[in-house]
């Protein structure tokens, strides 16, 4: 159901730019379209991690998963409960480049139902990691048809990436790997049945446009040439605001640029925000130093205490009785 | 604690990061000028008309290149036929490069352009530059 | 009895394939699901707390409850101003990407297959009622965004639930975002309490706590008697008459336990390890009846009843003018200390000063601030600085493992300090397997105030992947005790491990540790402090092992 309207929502994107094109609707989806959704992807996240910032962190909540600081003898884990801030940036950096806490996942199983065993399950660390590694590159990729001239950097980029040398045009590693991820991706929430269970629309449909982005990128490059000395025309235009429509470009490219215009614009609004969200999760960006030095939170609220003079009064001949030392005879 | 300076510094830094080709174009101000080809011997009789017709051969090119190879390399098929009956050596460097003589103002205006680096020069020789004497 | 009630069989029927049902529409049959909740909070545990009673005398099953009119008004107030005041709340709303990689990590998930105990589904419970509130996508497009109205169904199911949740932070571990279920559940506990929903036995013990000290409601005079009947205990045990400072101004070091301690069996025998140890070194230290709880059942309620509890341990040791305060044994209590005691409570603390061994000099430089350690920390350091005398042999009639308790392990990162605390007093010490132990522990099930009789069937299910670990190692190394820190787990570790592994009992490191204590002036240890027989000590044990030679060792 849920799959079943987000490829409704995806068909639909699909027939807009496919018949904007058509009609030569070329100046609202070569112009008008790209300015908005940068315009809103930009606005939006700023607007999002503000909101964020604006909200304290009351309580310093790391989760250690490690060996704390302690006596001098007993080594700590900095990375895992880190002590200091280079740790905390040493565990950070694990968390966003190497996704360090999905290594971690394991597979629980019920044997001979008796017997609990947990297995290693890194298939879907393997697959995160494949379809973020592989987006960075292909976008990073990308912005030789955003600038003039191509920096080298990206010339190193696509000449690793296209290390194997197989095919005409050169086949990108990135590009396989990121049709594989995605499609594991895909499948595995809609076959798993708790990952069925807990999806969304709001799950299907990412994964659902960022594969047709793949896929019609894929199209472009192998089976299906578009021009892309014009299409770069258009994509420096853009950038350098002086925006050009060439003539003659297959609308396939449009089809592809009207999806990652969608996916941007879409990107502050959705779980997507995770990009920026897990370098402000307390339980990860904090120091395991709390005994160490205080924490303070800026809303401490003053609450009703029990104090001991209200004790001793209450409890004052009990006491007495059983010779325990008093404040007040 | 709400730690507002490193959100903002980092915000900022991705902000840089993420405009990379507006100010890098801004820099360079090279954006937005198509490259100029020489399309050297447009003019010249008997070499005015490509194999393929133009548009087909600016998207296609490499296709057609990599074809020829295997045909001539695995078949011994030498010799390429237009649509209007034509023949031609299956050849880059007599062929194509006959009428395009200019590989610096022709190939490479648009492969530079793109950032597209063909790897027909490892093996390939420019019969221009080999008369030229260079290597 | 559990095992009267509750087949094995029964309880081991688990599916952890969720049906293809979407979740948002469901209804808890509160009394068809009867062994699965815990009974409403008593008025007058409400009362002395001055929380919103309007709820009176109500329970789950109960066909009505009786909210107050505005409980939505009320729900979403509160959550705003929450929203306002945690940025992990807007966070852990917002970034979730349902990977799904937290599933299978809940103990209760585990234990029960209800796939609302999937830590990202229970979190999904508020998410779909923040989403149709604050996202204009949920608005509009409602269910299909996993947005959903707050109804008294939905309220219903966030009490089944959030009680449902032990705050022990295994998912966080493994979740990539590091999204803490026990934060969401702490504010969600936070709203159900503003409409009056709250369980007895976080309340009740969490008003006793706030008027006697602690949880139990003893008063001091029973504090004492309880002490002093330890003291005589260990006195017929080793024939010393240990000193018993209690209320003592003066003392270097303020001592806090938690209460289950001196009143609650297998506890008990932490109290007479702790004594023993104190004894022999000569620590300079009171015990108080005011503070005389360790645990802290606020962090089960809301944050500010955290608070409000912990402020007696800083104006307790500032009114008996100590140096600084050693905790016990004790789980949520540490999370308490070590993550919320000194923001919270930081205001209260004069006079105190950096913790300092006095017996080896050591500085506690992790604590310099907090000024409390644990006395894990503290008996390690000891240990290491050859300041006591220890038999291991003592203990040969223990094969122990250690369970890590939720909150040491994840909240402080205790975790070598325990073991090495535990190899210097055993030599039959056994692990359990890797990804049921450290920082990936499971939870005793009954943590975070769940941990009453009516709720059976889920603690018992909650606490099936650590009995069956402990199971593990009692058929592999034939393991007979299982050690903890943490006074819950002593309190429902027992018939946990009764129902699932009979014949494993449940103690304290600073039970192994009074055992093995070599005191001076003591008389001939043939009795542990459970004054059962030590393997190799007395007579009898001693024909029996030289009867059956190398073999009573591994029994």
């Amino acid at each position: 159901m849920k799959v079943g309207i987000s490829l409704v929502v995806i068909v639909l994107l699909t027939a807009i730019a496919l018949v904007g094109a058509g009609v030569g609707l070329n100046f609202v989806f070569g112009v008008i379209i790209p300015y908005a959704a940068i315009a809103i992807f930009l606005i939006g996240v700023v607007y999002r991690v503000l909101k964020w910032a604006k909200a304290p962190v009351p309580f310093r909540i790391p989760t250690t998963s490690g060996q704390q600081k302690s006596l001098d003898w007993i080594k700590n884990d900095n990375l895992e409960s880190p002590h200091n801030t280079l740790g905390v940036i040493g565990r950070m950096l694990l968390e966003v480049l190497f996704f360090r806490s999905l290594f971690r996942n394991t597979k629980t199983e019920l044997k001979d139902n008796s017997k609990l065993v947990y297995g290693s399950s890194k298939w879907l660390w393997a697959g995160g990691m494949a379809f973020h590694w592989s987006f960075l590159i292909i976008f990073l990729r990308h912005f030789k048809y955003f600038v003039q001239p191509t920096p080298k950097w990206v010339m190193l980029l696509q000449d690793v990436d296209s290390f194997f040398q197989i095919g005409l045009p050169i086949v990108y590693i990135t590009d396989f790997l990121i049709l594989a991820a995605l499609t594991f991706l895909f499948l595995r929430r809609v076959m798993d049945s708790r990952l069925r269970y807990m999806s969304l629309l709001n799950d299907y449909f990412p994964l659902l446009l960022i594969i047709g982005i793949a896929t019609t990128g894929v199209l472009m490059r192998y089976f299906i040439k578009v021009d892309i000395i014009s299409i770069k025309e258009l994509g420096t235009g853009l950038l350098s605001f002086h925006p050009i429509l060439p003539e003659g470009v297959n609308p396939l490219f449009y089809l592809h640029f009207f999806y990652v215009c969608t996916l941007i614009a879409y990107f502050p609004f959705s779980k997507l925000m995770h990009m920026g969200g897990v370098f402000l999760s307390p339980t990860r960006n904090l120091a395991n130093n709390n005994r160490a030095k205080r924490h303070i939170n800026p809303w401490n609220p003053e609450v009703k205490v029990h104090t001991y003079q209200e004790y001793e009064e209450e409890f004052h001949d009990v006491m007495k009785a059983a010779g325990l030392p008093l404040d007040k005879e | 604690m709400f730690d507002g300076g490193k959100i903002i510094t980092g915000l900022i830094i991705f902000l840089i990061i993420i405009t990379f080709p507006v100010w890098y174009n801004a820099v360079n101000g090279q954006a937005g000028e198509r490259p100029e080809i020489e399309i050297a011997t447009k003019d010249t009789p008997g070499k005015n008309e490509c194999v393929l017709p133009a548009d087909v051969m600016r998207t296609d090119h490499m296709d057609l290149v990599m074809q020829w190879r295997d045909e001539v390399v695995r078949h011994d098929d030498r010799t390429f036929k237009t649509e209007n009956g034509r023949e031609f050596t299956k050849s880059l460097t007599h062929t194509c490069l006959d009428c395009h003589s200019n590989k610096d103002a022709f190939c490479d205006q648009c492969h530079n352009y793109v950032g597209v680096d063909p790897y027909c020069w490892d093996c390939h020789i420019v019969p221009q530059d080999f008369e030229k004497g260079v290597k | 009895m559990a095992e009267d009630k509750y087949k094995q069989e029964d309880l081991l029927k688990i599916e952890y394939c969720p049906p293809r049902k979407d979740w948002m529409d469901s209804k808890i049959d509160f009394e068809a699901k009867k062994g699965n909740w815990c009974y409403s909070a008593v008025p007058a545990a409400m009362e002395y707390l001055d929380l919103n009673t309007e709820m009176g005398k109500w329970q789950p099953h109960d066909k009505d409850w009786p909210l107050p009119d505005n409980w939505k008004e009320i729900i979403f107030e509160g959550l705003h101003d929450r929203l306002k005041k945690f940025r992990t709340l807007q966070i852990f709303m917002d970034i979730c990407v349902r990977c799904g990689a937290c599933a299978d990590k809940c103990h209760f998930f585990i234990g029960s297959g209800d796939p609302k105990n999937m830590p990202v589904v229970r979190a999904e419970l508020l998410r779909s009622v923040y989403r149709k509130e604050y996202t204009t996508a949920g608005k509009l497009l409602g269910k299909m965004v996993g947005a959903r109205e707050l109804t008294v169904d939905v309220l219903k199911e966030w009490f089944y639930y959030f009680f449902q949740c032990t705050e022990c932070r295994r998912c966080s571990v493994f979740c990539p975002y590091g999204i803490d279920t026990a934060e969401i559940t702490i504010i969600v506990r936070e709203l159900l309490d503003l409409v009056g929903m709250n369980i007895d036995w976080i309340t009740t013990p969490a008003s006793n706590c706030f008027r006697t000290g602690n949880h139990l409601g003893i008063q001091p005079h029973g504090v004492l008697d309880s002490l002093e009947f330890a003291q005589e205990e260990l006195e017929d045990i080793t024939g010393l008459k240990i000193d018993l400072p209690v209320n003592r101004k003066g003392a270097e070091i303020l001592f806090i336990a938690p209460s289950a301690d001196y009143f609650a069996n297998p506890h008990y025998f932490t109290l007479l390890g702790y004594l023993a140890l104190f004894h022999e070194i000569g620590l300079d230290y009171t015990w108080s009846t005011f503070a005389s709880e360790g645990g802290n059942f606020g962090l089960f309620h809301s944050h500010d009843m955290i608070k409000r509890l912990n402020a007696k341990m800083y104006m307790e040791a500032d009114r008996l003018g100590v140096k600084w305060i050693l905790g016990g044994e004790c789980g949520h209590m540490w999370r308490v200390i070590h993550q919320y005691m000194h923001t919270m409570n930081g205001e209260r603390q004069n006079g105190l000063e950096e913790p300092v061994s006095p017996i080896t000099g050591t500085k506690f430089e992790n604590a310099k601030a907090t000024k409390m350690v644990h006395i894990a920390e503290f008996t390690a350091d000891l240990i290491k600085n050859n300041k006591i005398k220890l038999d291991p042999s003592r203990n040969d009639h223990i094969i122990p493992t250690y369970h890590d308790s939720c909150n040491p392990a994840r909240a402080m990162g205790l975790i070598e300090e325990p073991r090495y605390i535990i190899n210097a007093v055993s030599n039959n010490f056994h692990e359990m397997p890797e990804n049921t132990i450290r920082e990936q522990t499971f939870c005793c099930g009954s943590g975070a105030g769940l941990g009453t009789d009516e709720n059976m069937e889920m603690r018992l299910r909650g606490g099936l992947p650590r009995a069956n670990a402990v199971k593990y190692v009692n058929e592999k190394h034939g393991v007979n005790q299982l050690l903890c820190m943490c006074a819950i787990d002593k309190a429902t570790l027992p018939p946990l491990l009764e129902y699932w592994v009979p014949g494993v009992e449940v103690a304290g490191i600073h039970e192994l540790v009074g055992n093995a204590l070599i005191m001076e002036g003591a008389k001939e240890r043939t009795v542990d402090l459970r004054e059962e027989p030590m393997l190799g000590f007395d007579e009898e044990s001693e024909k029996v092992s030289a009867a059956t030679g190398e073999d009573t060792e591994n029994v």
